[in-house]
């Protein structure tokens, strides 16, 4: 047998035969994922079929890009996706629960060597789990609804081994930033970003998700992280028995001696926290460059940065702090797990009384569209993963990417600050 | 044959159809805010049979469909680029909107251009230079000969396109 990367290895036991990087196949797919966005044009798409099945039982449809409806073409659109779940029989529903990528994980859709498409870019973020999961657009959902299948080709790998432990009031934030700038915005183009070594192994679950999140970033079509002890701990209570789809849980690692198009490593200890300037992220400096100009808004949230973990990082450094006057801080838990969590820890408490603005689950204002969209010449620093020219409202604000800890350190001052020094 | 609307490297898809305004499933609709805010002329002055010239990786960034949608429908014959973001090719290719490979350096803003389609060239004929087209693979040109994958399913029994 050949050495397999994780893409070759996952490709491989969905078609019962070894592929290889390079070649193009037909695979039947696990789940197919969309949300309030982007299934109204799937649903556009389907209905153009003349004869079409159904495949309900691999179907997941998540409401978090614009819940609750902002306007009443949100509403609309809402209406419409409700109506044909309805009438398709679809059970994996979920509003207002979550964003789409948190809930694949908290909810144990994702598994260890499943193939996953999703019409959002960052369907990425599952490769976390040792699964091979990619963005799409609508139609390429509404033809795996109808088909069960997608075509794929297995692609090339690049290997990040990254060593060291991050440094204090560092996260996976500054060292994924760090990869883009070195791998750059197209640098992974149509290949797979497998990431591993030693920190990752030490890295926690919301951590990974975190790093594989931002592949697409880099022009990558999936980011994967091979599926230990670590997956399979955090999967196990949140697998339901017999669920459609439950591969059992297993471990799943890329042979040794697998071929790899390049190895890229990263030293960790040497890191300090992370900016990317607008309007892309092609440009990423350390703080302190950037250090002292002035916000008005600062985002934590979204499928990068919105976990548990992260808020528990803001509150740690908000803490019997406040925020600066004339500055509004957003923070919009992932999920409603995580918003619980928040609740009970008193997390929720000390952003709350820090003065943050506290949002129900779901995108937040990544988007563009409500609870946080930036007026011209405003400036805001997001945990967010896209920081593109008009993302948050107008194309003349400017945004700002960063993680959590420089997020709550800006917070604070009102300028761009290095959380080590507040 | 049309003019060539000049764009840059790696032109995201918020930039191409901006997400704020992205709150409809037509695409005579999305067509109107299209390169909105970094061209506002284009949406106004495209005309039938024009075409987009890029550099790099066109169409990175968000799945979303309105991308090839909004350009199809302000009536783009294809987009010609050394090389697009992969979300963004799948979804052209689904909707039925052609692209043509090729490099793309030396092409103005404003030039006329043909696609001669027998021999699999662009002629920029302003300039008086061919440009080789590079082959897609069969079954993506099988899905656009059909007009889109949609288009194909229907008359194709349901059958997805043989890949070899």
């Amino acid at each position: 047998m050949r050495a397999q990367t994780l893409s070759e290895k996952i490709f491989s036991r969905k078609l019962g035969q070894q592929v290889r990087a390079g070649q193009t196949v037909l695979a039947e797919v696990d789940w197919i994922l969309s949300h309030d966005t982007t299934t109204p044009l799937a649903i556009q798409s389907y209905e153009k079929l003349k004869q079409a099945d159904f495949h309900a039982e691999k179907v997941i449809l998540v409401f978090d890009h614009i819940v609750p409806a902002p306007h009443p073409q949100g509403a609309a659109l809402h209406r419409r996706i409700f109506k044909f779940a309805q009438e398709q029989g679809i059970s994996h529903l979920h509003y207002g629960e979550g964003i789409c990528h948190q809930l694949l994980a908290e909810l144990g859709y994702v598994t260890p060597g499943a193939l996953i498409i999703g019409a959002d870019s960052h369907t990425c973020t599952a490769g976390a789990f040792g699964a091979f999961a990619t963005g799409m657009g609508s139609t390429d959902i509404a033809v795996a609804w109808a088909t069960g299948q997608s075509w794929f080709r297995v692609p090339e790998t690049i290997r990040v081994e990254v060593r060291g432990a991050l440094p204090a009031y560092l996260g996976p934030k500054d060292l994924i930033l760090q990869i883009v700038k070195q791998v750059g915005t197209t640098g992974a183009a149509y290949r797979a970003l497998e990431f591993g070594g030693p920190t990752i192994d030490a890295f926690d679950m919301p951590q990974r998700m975190t790093l594989c999140n931002l592949a697409i970033e880099m022009g990558g079509k999936a980011g994967l992280i091979a599926a230990d002890r670590a997956t399979l701990d955090y999967l196990r209570p949140r697998v339901s028995a017999g669920m459609y789809g439950q591969t059992p849980l297993q471990s799943l690692y890329p042979d040794p001696g697998a071929h790899y198009e390049q190895v890229l490593g990263v030293d960790a200890t040497a890191l300090v926290p992370q900016v990317a300037l607008p309007h892309g992220l092609e440009e990423t400096v350390d703080v302190d460059q950037v250090a002292g100009l002035k916000l008005d808004q600062v985002f934590i949230g979204t499928c990068t940065n919105g976990r548990f973990e992260d808020f528990q990082m803001a509150a740690q450094i908000l803490a019997s702090h406040t925020v600066a006057p004339n500055l509004r801080l957003i923070c919009t838990p992932a999920s409603r797990e995580v918003y619980l969590q928040m609740i009970k820890s008193g997390v929720a408490e000390t952003l709350l009384r820090a003065g943050a603005l506290l949002t129900n689950p779901g995108c937040g204002p990544c988007l563009g569209r409500h609870q946080g969209v930036l007026a011209e010449g405003e400036r805001c620093l997001s945990t967010m993963n896209r920081n593109f020219r008009g993302r948050m409202g107008s194309p003349q604000a400017e945004i700002y990417l960063a993680g959590p800890a420089v997020a709550a350190a800006s917070a604070i001052k009102g300028v761009i600050s290095d959380p080590r020094e507040v | 044959m049309g003019r060539a609307w000049l764009f840059g490297s790696n032109v995201n898809t918020d930039v191409i159809t901006p997400g704020r305004y992205n709150l409809t499933t037509d695409p005579a609709e999305m067509a109107r805010f299209c390169f909105c805010e970094v061209r506002p002329e284009f949406p106004k002055q495209v005309k039938p049979g024009d075409f987009i010239v890029a550099g790099e990786h066109f169409g990175s960034g968000s799945s979303r469909e309105s991308a090839p949608l909004a350009i199809q429908a302000c009536g783009i014959c294809a987009v010609i680029a050394p090389s697009f973001a992969r979300i963004f090719y799948r979804n052209a290719i689904n909707v039925g909107l052609a692209l043509c490979l090729t490099p793309t350096q030396g092409i103005q803003d404003g030039d006329e251009l043909e696609w001669n389609k027998e021999r699999g060239l662009i002629v920029n004929l302003t300039q008086g230079i061919e440009f080789p087209i590079e082959k897609l693979p069969d079954f993506v040109l099988a899905i656009r000969r059909a007009g889109g994958i949609i288009a194909y399913l229907n008359q194709h029994g349901s059958r997805l396109p043989e890949i070899k």
